[in-house]
């Protein structure tokens, strides 16, 4: 299976910029999902809570991560409105278990698979003569 | 003007000084009066300093000429003109390499106003931002200067009041 698009590294232009508030940049920065998955970690949860209710995260992850279904996932966590710590760990686990799953499979568990079709074909029977 | 004779007997011709040029009184006068109005003539200005149009001209040519006055320019009230009314300082720390060029890409984009280089601590740089609201400038500075080699990290303060704003006095 090949590698999903998510798990790729982007360059300095489209990589996530870590801010505390307006203009106030943190000087951490991620440029791939492994890289954002270390950096929940590392910045400060203000950071975090910033970028989650701006809805900066889901965006970078959709626009530049191009993986809608993760974006659609931090959208969700965003509307349970956490804070804190229990911000920091949540999205840390969805993230990385995320990211796991993409590199263990090329896609993740959890994300819509579109079922294979099969074809049937209607057999028409043989007319028999009276 | 009191000293109107010593003025006039002087050589007008500006003295370079250590790269710079050396003004008399009279030179300063002019000045003075083109930072109130730079729309003023010669005949009006003489005629506030007590002296002939001649002279204002060759003084005010001469100062051209050594670049003292470097251009005349108006003075906008965004607000009434309907421009951009948001205005930051914004402070980038950066590797000392890296600081001449995050400075040179800072000052070749429009809405930045002002670029200056400063050592205290650390090597910055600070500059003032004009951006159309909030979003338009975190986009700025997140899009165009957090990615720019070298930036170490960035604070921004926004500017809610204007106290004075006026020329280098003279």
């Amino acid at each position: 299976m090949s590698e999903s698009k998510a798990l790729r590294t982007l360059s300095r232009e489209k990589a996530f910029y870590f801010f505390t508030s307006i203009g106030n940049y943190a000087g951490e920065s991620a440029a791939s999902l492994e890289e954002f998955v270390k950096k929940i970690l590392d910045v400060k949860i203000k950071s975090l809570e910033f970028h989650l209710y701006r809805g900066d995260f889901e965006r970078w992850v959709a626009d530049a991560l191009e993986d809608n279904i993760l974006a659609k996932k931090i959208r969700e966590l965003k509307s349970s409105k956490p804070i804190g710590i229990d911000l920091r760990d949540r999205l840390y686990l969805l993230v990385s278990k995320y990211s796991e799953d993409l590199k263990k499979t090329g896609s993740s568990s959890t994300s819509f698979v579109k079922p294979r079709t099969t074809t049937v074909t209607f057999v028409r029977p043989k007319e028999t003569t009276p | 003007m009191k000293n109107l004779k010593a003025f006039l007997s002087q050589a007008i011709d500006l003295k370079a000084k250590d790269g710079g040029v050396v003004l008399d009184d009279l030179d300063k006068a002019i000045l003075r009066a083109l930072q109130k109005n730079a729309r003023q003539s010669y005949t009006e200005i003489g005629r506030s300093l007590n002296l002939a149009h001649s002279t204002i001209y060759d003084r005010i040519k001469k100062m051209e000429n050594h670049g003292v006055i470097r251009r005349y320019t108006i003075m906008v009230e965004p607000k009434k003109a309907g421009l951009k009314l948001l205005t930051a300082v914004m402070t980038v720390v950066t590797e000392p390499k890296e600081s001449e060029r995050v400075a040179e890409q800072l000052a070749d984009h429009p809405d930045v106003s002002e670029v200056y280089t400063s050592l205290s601590e650390e090597l910055s740089i600070i500059a003032k931002v004009v951006a159309e609201d909030q979003e338009s400038l975190h986009a700025f500075i997140s899009n165009v200067v957090a990615p720019l080699p070298g930036v170490l990290r960035i604070r921004t303060a926004i500017i809610t009041r204007k106290h004075k704003e006026e020329n280098m006095s003279i």
